[in-house]
């Protein structure tokens, strides 16, 4: 006995935490180590899988690590638009992090947040725990939190990262009244291989032999622009810019497969922006990005003006460019491209 | 049976429910945030006099809660350094009452409720306090996509769209309350069933607009009375952002309703705008909504004062048809616009007229998009046509709670 813990402490390793399973479905926990889903050193305890996405939201260029935890036996329904039907029980977790040099991934990282949406009975509930001394701890008020790094440029930032208070959370994450996960959809899941693992290990069920949907990697170059254009704005936009979300008074509608020009945001006239039109005319108008309301609110990061209205304090560049590309590809008379999800052959 | 028993143990105000004190020091945007997430339906918020410094906006996503200031010049809620959120107050829940304090310098809009069934908002002030500017945040009281609404006693200075905006919504009772240095003073828009009554508009670019826009989930907007409001010396330069709806409203107009149905104009004193008393007209772009009609019909404005109005006329050939006409505007200007081209096919004409029992002008330009510089104006006939449609009427328990 004396032995097997000696040898324990000498290799260092804690014990595998568990998952508070009946917890996570009865409390919103104070400190996110009551739930037991990572342990002190930050590692995953056994069943909390880490998955990825095609195209992340932009996040001030933080690095995000997402993982999925659902109860032994349970399996998620496949569904080719929204996110994945999760059973009651699961736990979708999103760790975010900045590394002290952006051209160093991975390295000096510090960790910030965490954010979990726990299925319960009555619906999806959204947590954001806020890292500090001793532990991550709830902050339902949200919180803000000073950040400097070296960005992806070599540029010194400084930034006001702002915690989600609840509300903020629902905002966002709200389909009609309510909460439903943005990021896992197969589409936005789908690279080719992490479906079909999720299948083989007994997680997901329901899934198609062929067809199916896969949104583009935005920053994949060697996809077409208005692919990697409409992921974007669907992963960025679509969550509130859709006919169940917050922004769904403004007509302007930009989910995956949007096919209606004036609803993408083409020849459309503002109808809310007030100072956001920043006195353009249209949503988007085709060839001309700086005239465009659109691009315009992207460049900003003024509230009142800028979009999305929360989750971000810099400018995405690359993101700006990307969707720059797109408007001033296309025709001056023609909708727009094809949707953002093309079935796989 | 349980469902009914569930259902009225709903209805009824919680056992349980409480006040909720917060007072000015420390933290505020954490003490109130953390107030309004906490507040159980029934319960009150009370947010003590003093000044509130927040940098973010606030919001509430409990039905059934109250938030109660100690008055609009007590109570103030600075958002002068907001840096997050695009409203300083934000409701998305229903049976909500605000109340008895201020909103000042909010980035984006004042207050604003997304989706509520029975939203109140009650002696406000919400106010742009560096004066009318471009930069100032669009709406001051914005509920949209709600039902069951109700403005009352507020007051709104400097919003660079509309002062009082209620968009998307049903059943809508906007009274009491004062619109001044706005682009527009109150906006009705692509909404059904609304009373505008007892307000007064003044120094805006347009006082009262009931307007209706193509492309939006809810649209048809219908059954709206303006009824013994004040609208007068509505001459404020128009300081919209162009792109904007409202950046196309004339300045010196009083009263324009744009492609609604079924709009009542009685018993407004409408004095001192320079422009049109009340501009009547079609929605002038291009659109690709089939569903969508741009024409205004089945207005009828009767029994109002009109009074040294349409001197000055600031849109496009309003001077010359004032001077074809030999003197200032009459009262009434309608665009005579009785059709549109239906997209996809097939014209469509409005089925309901323009009647005044004032002198008036139609510009008589037939199809929708025909600009106004071929216009023929020509005397709109005098007729009285008297509404009896009743009161807008808000649900008991909504008028009781925001008493």
């Amino acid at each position: 006995m004396r032995r097997a813990l000696a040898a324990l402490l000498l290799l260092g390793a804690a014990p595998a935490p568990v998952v508070q399973a009946d917890l996570l479905m009865t409390a919103d926990a104070p400190r996110l180590a009551d739930y037991g889903l990572f342990d002190a050193s930050g590692a995953p305890a056994p069943g909390v899988t880490p998955y990825t996405l095609n195209t992340p939201l932009f996040s001030d260029g933080s690095e995000k690590a997402r993982f999925v935890w659902m109860p032994a036996g349970a399996k998620a329904q496949y569904r080719a638009d929204g996110a994945l039907a999760f059973p009651v029980g699961t736990v979708l977790v999103k760790k975010f992090a900045f590394a002290a040099d952006q051209r160093r991934p991975g390295q000096n990282v510090r960790q910030v947040e965490t954010r979990l949406l726990i299925h319960r009975p009555a619906g999806w509930a959204a947590l954001s725990y806020v890292e500090q001394p001793g532990g991550a701890v709830l902050k339902r008020a949200g919180a803000k939190v000073p950040v400097a790094f070296t960005d992806a440029k070599g540029r010194a930032q400084a930034i006001e990262y702002t915690v989600p208070n609840q509300n903020q959370c629902k905002t966002c994450h709200q389909h009609g009244e309510a909460i439903t996960p943005l990021g896992p959809t197969a589409g936005n899941l789908n690279d080719g291989r992490q479906l079909l693992q999720w299948q083989a290990s007994g997680r997901l069920a329901g899934l198609p032999a062929a067809g199916l949907p896969r949104l583009a990697r935005w920053d994949d170059t060697a996809e077409p622009v208005a692919s990697r254009a409409r992921a974007y704005l669907a992963v960025n936009c679509g969550h509130c810019h859709s006919r169940g979300g917050f922004a769904s008074n403004s007509g302007l509608y930009l989910t995956p497969d949007e096919r209606e020009p004036a609803h993408l945001g083409v020849n459309k006239r503002p109808v809310a922006a007030g100072r956001g039109s920043g006195g353009h005319e249209f949503s988007i108008l085709p060839g001309q990005p700086d005239r465009s309301i659109l691009l315009h609110r992207m460049l900003s990061s003024e509230p009142g003006v800028m979009m999305p209205q929360f989750g971000r304090a810099l400018i995405h560049e690359e993101g700006v460019a990307l969707i720059r590309q797109w408007i001033a590809s296309m025709p001056a008379a023609g909708p727009p491209s094809a949707p953002a999800t093309a079935a796989a052959r | 049976m349980r469902a009914w028993l569930l259902t009225m143990v709903a209805l009824a105000v919680p056992a349980g429910a409480k006040t909720i004190h917060v007072g000015p020091g420390g933290d505020a945007q954490e003490k109130l945030q953390t107030a309004l997430i906490e507040a159980q339906p029934g319960d009150t918020v009370h947010i003590a006099a003093g000044r509130y410094a927040l940098a973010d906006g606030l919001s509430l996503d409990v039905d059934g809660v109250t938030v109660k200031g100690d008055g609009p010049d007590k109570t103030i809620l600075d958002f002068t350094a907001q840096k997050v959120a695009g409203e300083g107050v934000l409701v998305t829940s229903d049976n909500v009452v605000v109340r008895d304090l201020a909103v000042e310098n909010a980035a984006g809009n004042g207050i604003k409720s997304k989706g509520s069934d029975g939203i109140a908002l009650v002696n406000l002030r919400v106010e742009w306090t560096g004066g009318p500017k471009s930069t100032n945040g669009a709406y001051g009281l914005y509920p949209v996509s709600s039902k069951n609404v109700l403005i009352d006693r507020a007051l709104v200075k400097g919003a660079s769209d509309a002062g009082i905006y209620v968009g998307q919504s049903q059943t809508i009772i906007v009274r009491n309350s004062r619109a001044e240095m706005n682009v527009a003073g109150i906006e009705i828009e692509n909404s059904y069933d609304a009373d505008v009554v007892n307000n007064t508009a003044t120094n805006n670019a347009g006082g009262i607009l009931v307007f209706d826009l193509p492309d939006l989930p809810q649209q048809g907007g219908r059954n709206v009375r303006l009824a013994n409001n004040q609208v007068v010396g509505n001459n404020h330069v128009n300081f919209a952002a162009p792109g904007n709806i409202v950046a196309s409203v004339p300045s010196g107009t009083g009263i324009m309703v744009m492609a609604n149905r079924n709009v009542i104009v009685t018993g407004n004193h409408v004095m001192a705008n320079k422009g049109a008393a009340v501009m009547i007209v079609a929605y002038t772009q291009k659109f690709t909504d089939a569903a969508y009609n741009p024409l205004p019909r089945g207005v009828s404005v009767y029994g109002n004062h009109f009074m040294d109005n349409g001197k000055a006329p600031a849109f496009p050939g309003g001077r010359e048809i004032a001077a074809a006409l030999g003197g200032p505007l009459p009262p009434v200007m309608w665009d005579g616009v009785t059709r549109f081209a239906v997209p996809g096919g097939g014209e469509m004409a409005a089925d309901g007229g323009i009647s005044s029992d004032a002198p008036g002008v139609t510009l008589n330009l037939g199809v929708q998009g025909t600009p106004p510089t071929q216009a023929r104006p020509a005397p709109l006939p005098t007729s009285l046509v008297v509404s009896t449609r009743k009161d807008i009427v808000l649900p008991a328990a909504l008028e009781a709670r925001a008493r």
